[in-house]
């Protein structure tokens, strides 16, 4: 059974915004919300600055606090992959998964249920990578099987130095970002 | 070190590969997901064309879901955008679903720029415009009749200019923005650069990067080029006053002066001179007038150019040796928005100058030799003869204009010299944040007997229009073919995916309809445009069936390199590099490009620059719900320290007011430590005020606005735009 996940170059990546704009349109992301968004850290003093820019979304967490805490079962891990849905009819778009993820990687969407990145299972069951890698025009974006240690995220994960976003909190995410 | 094009290709293939085992998997998946990706594949039409949010014209291929526009991705076939369009491209098809869109011929009512319309059919716009062309005709000349076009589609309104008898055509791309750029490389190398411009960025070890804000400014290719660059360890060295992107990539970030960028470059140069670094064998071989050269650069030393410049001597020498280090694969990037201080053709050269130290022009990861296919035109009648010739550049004032200059036709306009212009049309060009001074573009438009716009949405120019025509989105159109010089020769079509939504046309049938009611039917033996690029193709030995399902065709692949048999040639007087300029000195300029300090502003104000977004294009994309939703208004970068002194955090609104007295629309603070203290910068094209841009109207400030002042490049006229200061006004 695969573990998707993803794993972002931020010495490529220039904060384009192009995964999502490419997500918006893939998805139909109604307007004013996003299911992706670019994150800038701005370090240092000037001129001696250091920039790490990050194309950000929902981790796909190992541990996921969004499905613990779902009440109707809405929020579950797919079989295929790990991947973290929402069964959108199934939501009562209550907001206790909004509250529990650390990343604030959802939203809820104008047709009242709670919405986020799906790591374009419709697209990676039809054999082809999720909207912001394949529209990515600096190939910063890397997508595959975690537990394959074959596959092309785990050997970049193997020999590049890299972090997730916020470790601590215990939900052992699934985007890795080289550094 | 270099990275092939083949190898990023394959990584795409493998990240397939491994979605594709996963597929197998999935066809047990349970039954909402499997359900979703078959409905995809029923209802599904898909249509290759190419882009026009930009210039840059990537190969692309829209898909149609029941009947509705969905979504547009790149081409894989195409050679620009390798498969992959950038943020704006994506967002493209919120063109087509822009509410503010113009729907309608709309006819002014009361006075210029009140913006009162009335919807009339296109017989009757079209009928208007004739007739008053006509009567501009016959009592001042065509000639009197200009027009203002911006990128490709603008093909077929020329072609009807043209054939009415006007050589007044002009776009502000040259006056504006590459134009000393082109000058620059073409008095040192008989060539320009080109666009797409014939950057090896792909194969480049060292990148030098003066203020070219790639990543930020988001032409498709060179972004690509770029991440690639870096991801293969490329040097990269950045001079800007701002810490762009581009400088958060860099191992050596210049933070300059702002406009001492000459200062620097001939410094660089004088250490390569009097190191011995540059490319000898190359400068013997190719160069001319390079001891002349050498003896004029002899005191421009690194300690010269520190109070300049406020880069440290070490720095530039250091920062030069790494250049040599690479050569020839280092690349000085000529940049693309040149039009800066006033010495910016100068500057320019002294780009090329240096680029020809190292060796570059020509060589592999320097500059490439482009090739384009051959498309032969349809054959059509020449065009009549101007006796009066063009309007712009009375006298050859400026000696060195290789292209027909925007502000002379305004300037003309206004004074009547040398002879009276009373027509303008302007083609997706809103030339109210275009051209510098806003006031001068009124006084002109003042003096018109007609002012019409063709365009998608309603800009500020076209709230002071006579007739405003609704033009098709490039999604709802065919257009002319591109046909471009680049790495790899190729022919692209554009063809409608989807109807026009109201009652918007496309450009070619506007141009054909008006030139039929002018008595130009000679110009257009054909009926359609499909008959049009089809003989066109036919000619080629290619086919509009064919590129109606492919979007593109590839020519013969033909060499890149002076290594490789593409051929040494350098088309100036001389026949060699000019490192020393017999033609500017005959004309009575530096023969070799000399420093000279930009004036300064006044005491606590901040020089006002500006650029670009990755989600916009000029001011043309703001309403486009898409990209807007990206980015809805721009900011305004203050250093933090200094918005400290003012009591400002980000986020706090200021309105900014020029040396001049105008003051901004209010916009956001961006407090900072990624910008020098003593300017501001803001990404251009917001602080739209025209009241047909209904979603983006008086979001963010307007640069343009408060570039009142502008320096003219004496050689060739181009406008230099970052020359106004101004000072932050908090906003209530």
């Amino acid at each position: 059974m695969a573990r998707l996940g993803m794993v972002i170059d931020t010495r490529k990546c220039v904060g384009c915004m192009d995964c999502v704009v490419a997500c918006k349109t893939e998805n139909s992301v109604p307007e004013g919300f996003n299911r992706d968004w670019i994150t800038q850290k701005l370090t240092g003093a000037f001129p001696t600055l250091a920039l790490e820019i990050r194309s950000e979304r929902c981790n796909h967490c190992d541990n996921p606090p969004c499905v613990s805490c779902c009440p109707t079962g809405a929020s579950h891990v797919h079989e295929y992959g790990g991947v973290v849905l929402v069964d959108e009819k199934e939501c009562i778009g209550c907001k206790a998964c909004l509250a529990s993820c650390p990343y604030d990687a959802r939203f809820i969407h104008p047709e009242g249920y709670a919405d986020k990145c799906t790591f374009c299972i419709h697209r990676v069951e039809k054999g082809v990578p999720p909207a912001c890698v394949a529209v990515c025009p600096t190939r910063c974006m890397y997508f595959g099987d975690l537990d394959d240690p074959q596959s092309e995220v785990s050997r970049l994960l193997a020999s590049r130095r890299n972090h997730s976003l916020l470790p601590e909190a215990g939900t052992r995410p699934r985007i890795f970002y080289l550094t | 070190m270099t990275f092939a094009p083949s190898l990023s290709r394959r990584r795409f293939l493998k990240v397939s590969g491994v979605a594709a085992g996963a597929a197998t998997v999935a066809a047990s998946a349970p039954g909402l997901l499997r359900a979703a990706a078959s409905e995809g594949e029923k209802g599904l039409r898909q249509v290759p064309t190419f882009c026009d949010i930009c210039f840059w014209k990537c190969g692309a291929i829209a898909t149609v879901r029941d009947g509705k526009l969905w979504k547009i991705e790149g081409n894989p076939l195409d050679p620009l955008s390798e498969g992959r369009l950038c943020p704006r491209g994506t967002g493209g098809v919120g063109a087509h679903f822009d509410s503010d869109r113009l729907r309608t011929p709309l006819m002014r009512q009361g006075p210029r720029g009140e913006e009162k319309w009335v919807a009339v059919t296109w017989d009757e716009a079209l009928t208007f415009i004739a007739s008053k062309m006509q009567k501009i005709k016959a009592e001042h000349g065509p000639e009197s009749i200009a027009l203002f076009s911006h990128g490709l589609g603008g093909t077929f309104l020329k072609h009807t200019l043209k054939a009415f008898g006007t050589p007044n055509i002009t776009a502000p791309s040259f006056a504006q923005c590459r134009g000393p750029r082109d000058v620059g490389f073409n008095l040192t190398f008989g060539e320009e650069v080109g666009s797409p411009e014939r950057t090896d960025i792909r194969n480049a070890q060292c990148l030098v990067l003066i203020g070219s804000h790639l990543g930020e400014n988001m032409h498709n290719t060179q972004v690509q080029e770029f991440a690639e660059a870096v991801g293969a360890g490329a040097s990269i060295i950045v001079v800007d006053p701002r810490f762009s992107v581009a400088a958060s990539k860099a191992k050596f970030y210049l933070p300059i002066k702002p406009g001492a960028d000459l200062a620097l470059i001939l410094a660089w140069m004088n250490v390569l001179v009097t190191e011995g670094l540059y490319d000898k064998d190359y400068v013997q071989r190719f160069g001319f007038g390079f001891e002349a050269f050498a003896a004029e650069i002899a005191a421009s030393t690194p300690e010269w150019a520190y109070p300049e410049t406020g880069i440290e001597p070490s720095v530039i020498r250091e920062t030069a040796r790494e250049m040599a280090r690479h050569r020839p694969a280092t690349l000085v990037h000529p940049g693309r928005h040149a039009t800066w201080y006033g010495d910016d053709t100068q500057r320019s050269r002294a780009i090329a100058l240096l680029n020809a130290l190292l060796g570059s022009w020509g060589r592999k990861g320097g500059f490439y030799a482009p090739s384009s296919m051959e498309v032969p035109a349809y054959p059509c009648p020449p065009y009549p003869v101007s006796a009066l010739g063009k309007v712009d550049n009375p006298g050859r004032r400026y000696p060195f204009a290789i292209e027909t200059i925007t502000t002379g036709i305004r300037e003309a306009t206004i004074t009547g010299k040398p002879y009276p212009v009373k027509g303008w049309f302007a083609y997706a060009t809103n030339l109210m944040q275009a051209l510098p001074n806003e006031g001068e573009t009124i006084k002109a438009i003042q003096n018109l007997d007609l002012l019409v716009v063709v365009d998608v949405i309603g800009s500020e120019l076209a709230g002071w229009a006579d007739v405003i025509l609704p033009e098709a989105t490039y999604l709802e159109r065919y257009d002319e073919l591109n046909v471009e010089l680049f790495r790899q020769s190729f022919v692209a079509l554009r063809q409608p995916v989807v109807e026009a939504p109201n009652d918007q046309k496309p450009n070619w049938w506007i141009a054909r309809e008006l030139a039929m009611k002018l008595g130009l039917e000679a110009y257009y033996p054909w009926k359609d445009i499909e008959e049009y690029l089809d003989r066109r193709l036919t000619a080629a030995g290619l086919s509009l069936q064919t590129l109606k399902k492919t979007g593109i065709a590839l020519g013969r692949p033909a060499p890149l390199y002076f290594e490789d048999g593409a051929e040494a040639v350098f088309p100036t007087p001389s026949r060699k590099i000019e490192f020393y300029s017999p033609q500017l000195q005959a004309a009575g300029f530096d023969p070799v490009p000399k420093y000279r300090r930009p004036k300064a502003g006044s005491a606590g104000s901040f020089r006002l620059l500006f650029g670009r977004a990755p989600v916009h294009s000029f001011g043309r994309t703001q309403t486009n719900p898409i990209l807007h939703d990206m980015m809805p208004e721009n900011e305004v970068w203050v250093n933090l320290s200094v918005a400290g002194r003012y009591g400002l955090k980000s986020g706090d609104r200021v309105r900014l007011k020029n040396q001049d007295g105008v003051v901004s629309l209010p916009v956001k603070v961006r407090a900072t430590e990624a910008i020098r203290g003593d300017c501001v910068y803001m990404v251009h094209g917001f602080g739209h005020t025209s009241q047909m841009l209904r979603r983006a109207l008086h979001l963010g400030a307007s640069d343009a606005q408060l570039v009142t002042r502008y320096e003219t490049d004496a050689l060739m006229g181009g406008t230099a735009m970052n020359v106004n200061f101004v000072t932050l006004e908090a906003e209530a």
